[in-house]
């Protein structure tokens, strides 16, 4: 049986499969399909300091091969999240990467303060979200300003820091190096594209944000791609996501350059595709001769 | 409990112009269905799960039945699934509707908001009366399965090409001018809920009504399915998968 163990920014992940923030919430719904044990961690919704009500809907439109969301970040808030979210999570055996999306600077280094001696075993830095007006992809999408934000929540915290990445950029590695300058142990990529779709009888767009996030099997070519350059440009792991459906996706990410691997939209369609992700990887290392899994990380040949 | 599982299709029936009725064997979801809850069906060639009431329950049979309508490519996938084939489901999904033993109850469905009114329909058999609109007499469903069930029905048309002409807010005033229930269902477009909703109230009557919105989990992770809500005052974004589809009338921001 093949080692399915990866390891990034010092935290060891029992197999690299890792639900992404937004697909997941806390664990609490797809508890109920199977434990949440098998899986290498999970980034959590992402996590603001106060409460946040998110957009109006609609806030989903089907695309080919995917979808677009404009949720705009609704959750319970930080407080809520240690109280009643974090002890729940925390007895179930699994990695938790607490993910924070800040609405200024110095409110991100405020949440990753309140993080600090909680027991997460990670966090990651959301400056990605197209769905907001503060904060979201007005920090990623600009070197200095993705510098900072990083450099804020590094100087509040001792715990593992990863940035997680917009792909709504001219250079995804410029804003990459800018957070690993600024102390980041890992950065995480991609959120979702940004995208629209108009309801043709109507002359109205589906989403009631008008634009949102595109995300599922469409995204991920772009994803790899970005994956092997930022892996190319950075030596701090990469930890890939974007439309990866299969145990395949998942190897071809590794591949391309990333740690370990998150699973968002292909969970809508089907609530089992992480555990089969699981499986799928160590039957593939089976077949392949392949030991140790975390042997295939960056192995692709460029031409 | 969250179920997935691929369930036999052992009867299908086009049963009006593009509505379609599965009955799905499926003993281990049966065992937890409740009226007013809904599963998601995967259309093969498509992104998302399809949501879709659950019409009836048949706890003995361990079938459920899903009436459904064509409204874009997905949906029209799904009902190419034929008899013998299986049928991709999470299930059962959501909050059902309040079953009140022993009481009278209104059961108010509006177009393809019918089906789900037939299982909460049939809990109250012959102390409920089931009040359908349809847009003609083409579509009007589920009549002979309400009076099967014990209902007494009330069909209205907004051609009056079958059963009265009018609005089903109409056909609620004067049932409840006769005699009044002791509570409300209804399931059906926006507008139709909130002018039900208001008779309730107006009335005293309590009333759940049965929402929509675009879906993506389908299990109350990914946020997406907002509806507007009341809560302690304030108004809230709640998720139509999770916290409902059913809501007591009164917690819904109808304007919202």
């Amino acid at each position: 049986m093949a080692d399915l163990r990866v390891s990034v920014a010092g935290v060891e992940f029992k197999n690299p499969v890792i639900p992404a923030s937004g697909c997941f919430g806390y664990g609490r719904e797809y508890e109920q399909f199977y434990p949440l044990s098998k899986l290498g961690g999970i980034s959590v919704k992402g996590t603001t300091r106060y409460e946040r009500m998110g957009n109006p809907g609609p806030r989903v439109a089907e695309t080919p091969s995917g979808m677009l969301n404009s949720v705009g970040l609704q959750n319970g808030g930080v407080e809520k999240f240690l109280s009643y979210e974090l002890p729940n999570l925390k007895t179930k055996g699994t990695r938790i990467i607490a993910n924070i999306a800040g609405s200024s600077v110095e409110e991100s280094g405020e949440l990753a303060a309140m993080l600090n001696g909680s027991g997460v075993d990670m966090i990651e830095l959301n400056i990605s979200c197209p769905n907001v007006r503060q904060g979201g992809a007005a920090f990623g999408t600009d070197c200095v300003i993705a510098g900072q934000v990083t450099k804020a929540v590094r100087d509040a915290t001792d715990i593992p820091l990863m940035v997680k990445l917009s792909p709504n950029v001219t250079s995804i590695t410029d804003i990459a190096k800018s957070v690993e300058a600024n102390g980041a142990d890992a950065v995480s990529l991609i959120n979702t594209l940004l995208g629209m779709r108009i309801d043709i009888k109507t002359r109205r767009p589906i989403l009631k944000n008008n634009v949102g996030g595109l995300s599922g099997p469409a995204v991920f070519p772009v994803a790899v791609r970005m994956v092997w350059q930022v892996a190319n440009a950075v030596k701090i792991p990469v930890v890939g996501m974007g439309g990866i459906a299969s145990a395949e996706d998942a190897v071809e990410m590794m591949m391309a350059g990333a740690s370990a691997i998150q699973v968002g939209a292909a969970i809508f369609s089907d609530p089992f595709t992480p555990v089969k992700i699981v499986d799928g990887l160590e039957k593939w290392c089976d077949e392949n001769g392949v030991e140790c899994l975390s042997d295939i990380i960056g192995t692709v040949q460029p031409w | 409990m969250y179920m997935q599982g691929k369930y036999p299709i052992i009867a299908k029936k086009a049963i009006a112009k593009g509505m379609y009725d599965f009955t799905v064997l499926c003993p281990e979801v049966v065992k937890e269905a409740q009226a007013g809850q809904f599963v998601q069906i995967a259309a093969e060639g498509f992104f998302l799960r399809r949501p879709i009431s659950i019409c009836d329950i048949d706890k003995d049979k361990g079938t459920l039945r899903l009436v459904f309508e064509v409204r874009g490519k997905g949906t029209d996938k799904i009902s190419e699934l034929n008899i013998g084939s299986n049928i991709d489901m999470i299930a059962p999904l959501g909050k059902g509707f309040k079953f009140l033993e022993g009481k009278k109850a209104i059961c108010i469905g509006g177009g393809i908001g019918t089906p789900p009114m037939l299982g909460i329909a049939k809990l109250y058999g012959k102390n409920a009366k089931a009040i359908s609109g349809f847009r003609n007499a083409g579509i009007a469903i589920l009549q002979e399965d309400f009076k099967a069930a014990g209902c007494e029905t009330i069909l209205c048309t907004d051609d009056g090409s079958a059963g009265m002409k009018g609005f089903v807010t109409d056909a609620l005033k004067a049932e409840i001018a006769k005699e009044k229930p002791d509570i409300i269902y209804a399931c059906g477009p926006m507008v139709m809920l909130k002018g039900v909703a208001s008779i309730a109230q107006e009335n005293g009557i309590e009333c759940q009504v049965s929402l929509e919105q675009r879906m993506a989990c389908g299990v109350g992770a990914c946020l997406v399915c907002v509806c507007r809500t009341v809560k302690d005052g304030k108004e809230i974004f709640s998720h139509v998968c999770k916290d409902g589809p059913v809501f007591d009338s009164e917690e819904v921001a109808f304007d919202g």
